[in-house]
């Protein structure tokens, strides 16, 4: 029993932190906060089940596909939502374009997919000690954070990336191609949140209940861990899905949530910049 | 002060509601009812997120708050149905003010994502708790009683409390709470300066437009007359919302537009039902990339009326002495060993400043000598580390909307306006803490709430003669020039008739001629009493209008003396003046 909450939670978790992770990736190239996270995460496991299971690709297929389509929503994302409100004076204005992307997006898969859960495809299959749908979600969370590790230290892509963040006017004084950089970023967050929902796909299964839903406690690891750090967001994330499971076993569903949102209003009241932190702004 | 018949659109609008059972189709009038009860909830909701400008998206979890409370104590037998409104009307305003707590500190996206988790947690407390909600089986919705119980009845009471709503917010909107509101929204350093509470302002809007959302609740819950937690979707937040947006923001006709709008859209083809939330977001996609001012800002006329070229700011410094008259022996401000660092970089290192009234004290230095922090410090924007500001005996403490009381004004080194508010809106914020009425009493309209009115709009007509831009007084802030700005900041400052005024950079960007009016200006506060600190790299100006003159360096006092012994001095002038 222990041990399955554990798995679960941890599964889950790695999921929420994935999640993070995009809204940090997109962050960092855009500073723009987009409520297309958990639902690019919502498409990774519908796209997946849809090629699958509906139009009967092979795996190997399959999957590369999913993460391409969903790096095409990043892109989509940053073009139709992003780049036309950061062009503007008034950028905080990308909290509403964003949203209306999202919602969008939530309702044509209703529409056209399904309001109820799908099936997702095993993966790998049986022959495993533990269950794919415990160790596949921890698998690609784990991928995410070396490959991200790898693209920040060791290439010049990844270099420009992380100077983007830390000071984009500096950054484009330089010559780097800040809106080229914006769309690579914003394709590889949507392929991290697609490989996040296909992963995930056993264990969350392809509804649209899935994006609202990646879209709240995949945030939650953001405030907690400190907005644009990836670190933070991972142990957070992980944290606070093994939190869930344990908190849904002892005392129930609601209760969770309400502790868990609880938990969130607190901790950002307390420490608005995460408990692992994130740079101050100034005001004056 | 839009248009010269304000209330005209709206007499229109529910004229035209009023005499629509006379088409005599009750779906029609079903989907006109369901306009009205939307419109209770979104006319309060419109406060917070049009006049506000915070992002509550989970507006829902209020509705559902107010449906549920209605209709337990009905069902329950403990109270009537319109009783039963009036507890719930309460437990929205609680509830209103918890979920606006965060708003207090959290920004935009993280205040968005707050209220979209408690719409979440409401839907799921509704579905668990069984015992009272009924859980996922539902509860009977309230019946109210005749003759408000049948179809027509209850349209009409709906009807007249959305036109109460409407009337209600109108006025808030018309008052210094509504023009405050709209300050935080987009000056929010500026608006606290002029002594707004961001906390107790927001906190009261919260409270009252939770109540009407739990109103339009209670209504909504008659309305279905069975209510589960699937009725409360967020779809509804999503209909809530992008009214007030595709409305416009800070306009009350606009998201009264947009509500109705909405609720008929998908009415008009079958196909639309099923897509309707994609279209409702799709035009809010549109909106913000196209038009983010709203259908209101397509209605307003100012924005095309043509100003007057070559305009000039003539102010009239002789009328200063008839709009503040202090005492020149009063107290002064001090300054007293302040230190202040951020980080490693010490801001201010030591600083030692008297700012006496009837004089104008300069305070000038190269750029980052911590000139614009000390004014930050006075205002309340930093809390100094060491050392402190005091007013003769009484240190000065908390925050910058505690300053103004005090009678402390201030301008910014970069304008800062509300572009969509008129000039004189701007300028009358200024004076916000001289209001009397209190909230109760502005949306009641009530007396207190006129004299009020009267009073800053009369001072602040007076404030613009001063500065000499009275013509532009119903002009929108943002198609003022630069200059224009500056100058419309001073008059809000006037507004408080200032014990001390600091002036950061007012002649940054000013022609020549303007620079020497505005020196005349500040000569005229002076001798009205006021203690000026001016803050300025224009050394003539300096040396023209200040009797004495500190020189800052690294954070530290260079030189200090009258504008003569500055002069003279020689690290100043190798360091700032050249020479």
């Amino acid at each position: 029993m222990f041990s399955s909450i554990l798995w679960t939670g941890l599964a889950i978790g790695a999921i929420y932190a994935l999640i993070a992770v995009t809204y940090n990736v997109m962050f960092s190239a855009s500073r723009v906060m987009s409520f297309t996270a958990g639902q690019v995460g919502m498409l990774g496991g519908v796209i997946g089940a849809w090629l699958i299971l509906r139009l009967h690709m092979p795996i190997i297929i399959g999957f590369p596909l999913t993460l391409l389509g969903c790096a095409a929503v990043g892109v989509l994302t940053e073009i139709v939502a992003v780049r036309p409100v950061i062009a503007g004076l008034e950028k905080h204005l990308y909290v509403l374009s964003t949203l209306a992307l999202a919602l969008m997006m939530q309702q044509f898969t209703a529409i056209e997919w399904s309001t109820e859960p799908q099936p997702f495809p095993r993966i790998v299959g049986a022959g495993f000690a533990l269950d794919e749908k415990f160790w596949l979600p921890l698998l690609a969370c784990a991928a995410v954070i070396v490959g991200l590790e790898l693209l920040y230290r060791h290439t010049l892509v990844g270099r420009a990336f992380l100077a983007i963040a830390e000071d984009n006017y500096a950054a484009r004084a330089l010559g780097l191609p800040e809106r080229g950089l914006r769309i690579a970023s914003f394709a590889l967050a949507g392929a991290i949140a697609g490989l996040a929902g296909f992963a995930g796909g056993q264990l969350l299964l392809a509804s649209i209940a899935n994006g609202p839903m990646l879209n709240f406690y995949g945030f939650v690891p953001v405030a907690l861990g400190g907005l644009g750090n990836n670190r933070g967001a991972i142990v957070s994330g992980l944290l606070l899905g093994v939190f869930q499971q344990a908190a849904n076993f002892l005392f129930g569903g609601v209760f969770v949530s309400v502790a868990v949102f609880a938990a969130f209003i607190v901790v950002l009241m307390a420490a608005p910049q995460g408990l692992f932190g994130a740079a101050p702004t100034r005001r004056v | 002060m839009r248009s010269r018949l304000p209330a005209l659109p709206y007499l229109l609008i529910f004229a035209a509601a009023a005499a629509l059972p006379l088409a005599g189709d009750d779906y029609i009038v079903l989907i006109a009812t369901r306009a009205a009860v939307y419109w209770v909830l979104v006319s309060g909701l419109n406060l917070v997120v049009g006049f506000g400008g915070q992002l509550a998206i989970g507006w829902v979890s209020l509705l559902t708050i107010g449906a549920y409370t209605t209709s337990v104590f009905v069902a329950r037998g403990w109270l009537g149905a319109l009783p039963a409104l009036v507890v719930a009307a309460l437990a929205g305003a609680v509830a209103g003010a918890i979920v606006g707590l965060p708003a207090l500190r959290l920004r935009t996206f993280y205040f968005a994502m707050a209220t979209l988790g408690f719409a979440t947690i409401v839907t799921q407390v509704a579905l668990a708790w069984t015992g009272v909600t009924g859980g996922g089986i539902g509860i009977a919705g309230p019946t109210l009683p005749a003759p408000l119980d049948t179809q027509m009845g209850f349209y009409l009471f709906c009807l007249a409390l959305a036109a109460l709503c409407t009337w209600m917010t109108l006025n808030v909107a018309a008052s210094r709470f509504g023009r405050a509101l709209v300050g935080l929204r987009d000056a929010e350093v500026a608006t606290e300066a002029m002594g707004v509470s961001k906390s107790r302002l927001l906190m009261t809007v919260f409270l009252f437009s939770g109540a009407l959302a739990a109103v339009a609740g209670g209504l909504f819950a008659t309305l279905q007359s069975y209510i589960t937690p699937d009725a409360f979707t967020f779809d509804l937040s999503v209909l809530f919302f992008i009214a007030i947006l595709i409305g416009g923001r800070g306009s009350i006709l606009g998201p009264l537009l947009g509500t109705i709008l909405l609720t008929i859209l998908p009415e008009l083809a079958a196909p639309l039902v099923a897509w309707s939330t994609f279209l409702y977001a799709a035009l809010l996609l549109v909106i913000v990339i196209v038009l983010p001012g709203g259908i209101a800002d397509l209605l307003d006329q100012r924005r095309r009326r043509k100003l007057p070229e070559n305009r000039q700011i003539v102010p009239r410094p002789e009328l200063v002495a008839s709009l503040i008259t202090r005492q020149v022996d009063r107290p002064a401000l001090i300054i007293s060993g302040l230190h202040l660092s951020f980080g490693g970089v010490r801001a201010i290192d030591g600083l030692d400043l008297e700012l006496r009234p009837g004089e104008v004290h300069g305070l000038i230095g190269p750029n980052g000598s911590g000139k614009t922090t000390t004014l930050n410090v006075i205002s309340g924007f930093y809390q100094p580390q060491e050392g402190g500001v005091r007013v003769g005996d009484a240190p000065l403490s908390g925050g910058p909307q505690t300053r103004a009381a005090l009678g402390i004004a201030r301008t910014f080194q970069t304008p800062r306006a509300i572009g969509e508010a008129s000039v004189i809106e701007n300028v009358m914020i200024g004076g916000t803490v001289e209001g009397r009425a209190s909230f109760a009493e502005t949306v009641l309209a009530l007396p207190r709430h006129w004299s009020d009115e009267k009073t800053l709009r009369t001072q602040a007509e007076r404030c613009l003669r001063i500065i000499g831009i009275e013509a532009l007084a119903d002009e929108r802030a943002d198609r003022l020039q630069h200059s224009e700005l500056r100058f419309m900041e001073i008059a809000r400052a006037l507004m408080l008739c200032p014990s001390f005024l600091l002036l950061d950079e007012p002649a940054a960007g000013l022609s020549p001629d303007e620079i020497t009016r505005l020196g005349a200006l500040i000569k005229a506060i002076r001798a009205a009493g006021c203690g000026v600190l001016l803050v300025e790299h224009h050394v003539d100006l300096i040396f023209d209008v200040c009797d004495r003159v500190t020189v800052l360096n690294l954070g530290r006092e260079l030189a200090a003396g009258t504008p003569s012994e500055i002069r003279a001095h020689k690290e100043v002038v190798s360091a700032y003046l050249g020479g």
